[in-house]
C-alpha cells in the first residue's frame, strides 16, 4: 500500500512537472529552437551568439505577436522529439514542410522557398556539371526532368556526394542519385563542407542559399553551385514554422506574422540581407 | 512501445553490427600490441625510451576520445597538401581508418598502464626463486612473469575490451555507419527515440555480455591453482578405511 502511494506521489510530481513545462496558451512567452550550424539561416556567430535570418525573423515576428522570444540551440537530428518533449514550443531551422514531418509535427505558412542542388570545386571533377542553368519543379514528373537527372546521375557515377543527415536533401539523394554516386551523411553542413574542403567528398547537395553562404568564405575561393537545380516534391513546401500539433493557435498566430511582413516587403528586405536574392515564397 | 516496430528496428540496427564490430576488433588488436610495446618501454628504465611512453599515455588518456577522433579526421584534414606530400593522404582521407587509428591510440594508452600494471605486480619472491634456479631472463619472463601478469591483468583488461566496444559509437560521428549512427539516422526519420535508443543500447550489451563470458572463461583455464582440488575417487577413500 505505501509503495502504491509513493509511486501515486511520484506520479502525480512528474505530472505536475509536465504541466508546469506546458505552456498557458496565450503565448506572451515562446521558446524557439533553432540548429546554429546552417549559415545563412542560423548559425554561431564569432562572439557565441546565434545569428542569421531566422534569429532576426524570429525576434521581427515575436514582435509582431506581442511576446517574448527565446531563441535556443538545439541539435538537427533531435530537434523534432525535443520539440514534442516540450523543451521548447516551436522550430526555424531552415525546415522545409514535408509530408513525412507533417505527419508528426504541424507548420505555418512558409516564409523561404528556395532551390537546392550541387556545390563542388569549379576546377574539379564535378565543375563542367551539364544544365547549370536549368531549374526543375519535381511535383510533376516530365520527360524533361527526368533528362535532366538521367545526365545528372550519368555525370555523377563513382562520385562521392555529402548531405546532412534526415534532411530534404538526403531524401533527394537517396531517391535520384542512389546507385550512381557514393551518398555519405553528415550530421551537420559544416561538416559536409569541411571535408568537400578536405577533398573527402566530391560535392555537397544542399539549398543554394547555404552554398552560396559557404562558398563566400575566403577558404572556398574556387568553390561554387554547379549542376540542376530543384525545387518541388521531395523538397516540400519551402521553409516553415514547426509547432507540436497540439497548437493551431500558435501555429496561426505564426502565419498571420509572416503573411504581414510579406505584405509590407520587411520578409523581402530580410530575405536580400542574408541570401543576397528574394527567397520569398511566390504566391 | 511497439513490439513489431522493435524488431524492425534491430533488424535495421544489426546492419551496423558488421562495422561495430569490425571497428571495435581492429581497434583491440592494434591498440593491445602498441600497449605490448608501450608497456615495455616504460619497464626498460631507460629515461630515454620510457619518457616517451610516458609522455603518449598521458596525452591520450587525459583528452577525450571523442575530442581525439575530430582531431583526426576534421583536424587533420585541414593539412590535405602536406598529407598528399607525405603519401599519408589515403590513410586519413577515409574515415574508416581516422576512427580506428583514434579508437587504437586510445586503448593502447589505457592498455599499456594495465599491462605494467600486471607485469610489476608479479610476486618479487617468485621471480627470486626463479633466478636462484637458474632460469635466464627470456625464459624467467615467459614461465614466470608472463603467467602470472597475464591472470593478473585480465580482469581490468577485460574492462578495456568492453568499454572500446561502446567507444566505437563516437565513431559515428564521422559519417561512419555504425549501430549508432543507424541509430540516430532511424530517429531523425521516425522521431521515436525511446524504442530507437533501447534496441541500439541492447545490441551493445549484447555484444558485450559475449566478451566478458570470454574473458571470464580464459580467467578460469589460467586460474587453476585457485579452484579446490578434485576430489578423490571414492573407492580410494573406502581403501583407506
Amino acid at each position: 500500500m505505501r509503495f502504491a502511494k509513493t509511486i501515486g506521489l511520484a506520479l502525480a510530481a512528474v505530472l505536475a512537472a509536465g504541466g508546469a513545462l506546458a505552456q498557458d496558451k496565450s503565448w506572451k512567452t515562446i521558446r524557439i529552437a533553432t540548429e546554429g550550424a546552417y549559415a545563412p539561416y542560423n548559425f554561431m556567430g564569432p562572439d557565441g551568439k546565434l545569428q542569421g535570418f531566422e534569429v532576426d525573423l524570429a525576434a521581427e515576428l515575436c514582435k509582431r505577436m506581442d511576446a517574448k522570444c527565446e531563441v535556443i540551440a538545439q541539435d538537427w537530428d533531435g530537434i523534432i522529439p525535443a520539440l514534442q518533449a516540450g523543451k521548447y514550443d516551436a522550430i526555424m531551422a531552415g525546415m522545409n514542410i514535408t509530408d513525412k514531418r507533417r505527419e508528426v509535427i504541424d507548420f505555418s505558412r512558409n516564409y523561404t522557398r528556395e532551390s537546392n542542388g550541387l556545390g563542388a570545386e569549379l576546377a574539379g571533377p564535378l565543375g563542367k556539371l551539364p544544365d547549370g542553368d536549368v531549374r526543375i519543379d519535381l511535383s510533376t514528373e516530365t520527360p524533361e526532368s527526368k533528362a535532366v537527372i538521367e545526365r545528372l546521375r550519368t555525370a555523377l557515377k563513382g562520385k562521392t556526394i555529402g548531405v546532412q543527415v534526415s534532411t530534404i536533401h538526403a531524401n533527394f539523394a537517396e531517391r535520384y542519385l542512389k546507385g550512381a554516386a557514393e551518398i555519405r551523411e553528415y550530421k551537420t553542413t559544416e561538416q559536409h563542407d569541411l571535408d568537400l574542403l578536405a577533398g573527402r567528398i566530391d560535392g555537397i547537395f544542399a539549398s543554394n542559399a547555404s552554398e552560396r553562404a559557404t562558398f563566400e568564405k575566403p577558404d572556398f575561393k574556387g568553390y561554387g553551385l554547379v549542376g540542376p537545380k530543384f525545387v518541388g516534391g521531395v523538397f516540400g513546401g519551402g521553409v516553415g514554422v514547426g509547432v507540436r500539433k497540439g497548437d493551431p493557435e500558435l501555429r496561426d498566430k505564426f502565419t498571420a506574422a509572416i503573411n504581414a511582413m510579406l505584405a509590407d516587403g520587411t520578409l523581402k528586405t530580410l530575405a536580400l540581407k542574408w541570401f543576397k536574392v528574394d527567397t520569398t515564397p511566390q504566391g | 512501445m511497439d513490439p513489431v516496430f522493435m524488431g524492425e528496428t534491430f533488424v535495421t540496427l544489426l546492419g551496423g553490427l558488421p562495422l561495430t564490430l569490425k571497428l571495435a576488433g581492429s581497434a583491440v588488436a592494434c591498440g593491445g600490441l602498441l600497449a605490448l610495446a608501450l608497456a615495455a618501454m616504460r619497464l626498460s628504465g631507460s629515461l630515454l625510451l620510457s619518457a616517451p611512453a610516458q609522455a603518449f599515455v598521458f596525452v591520450f588518456r587525459g583528452t577525450p576520445l571523442l575530442v581525439q577522433i575530430f582531431l583526426i579526421y576534421y583536424g587533420l584534414g585541414q593539412f590535405r597538401p602536406v598529407l598528399q606530400e607525405w603519401g599519408i593522404w589515403w590513410f586519413f582521407r577515409d574515415a574508416y581508418w581516422c576512427a580506428l587509428l583514434a579508437l587504437a591510440l586510445n586503448t593502447a594508452a589505457y592498455a599499456s598502464e594495465i599491462v605494467r600494471g600486471a607485469v610489476l605486480s608479479v610476486p618479487h619472491g617468485q621471480v627470486e626463486a626463479a633466478r636462484a634456479c637458474g632460469m635466464g631472463p627470456v625464459t624467467r619472463f615467459r614461465r614466470i612473469v608472463a603467467p602470472i601478469a597475464l591472470r593478473q591483468g585480465l580482469p581490468a583488461y577485460s574492462n578495456e575490451i568492453v568499454s572500446m566496444v561502446k567507444a566505437t559509437s563516437l565513431a559515428s560521428v564521422i559519417t561512419l555507419m555504425e549501430v549508432t549512427f543507424l541509430a540516430q539516422k532511424l530517429i531523425s526519420q521516425t522521431f521515436r527515440a525511446i524504442e530507437i535508443f533501447v534496441c541500439a543500447g541492447a545490441i551493445y550489451l549484447l555484444l558485450n555480455i559475449v566478451v566478458t563470458r570470454l574473458v571470464v572463461l580464459l580467467e578460469y583455464r589460467l586460474s587453476p591453482h585457485l579452484r579446490a582440488a578434485p576430489r578423490e575417487p571414492a573407492s580410494a577413500e573406502a581403501a583407506h578405511a
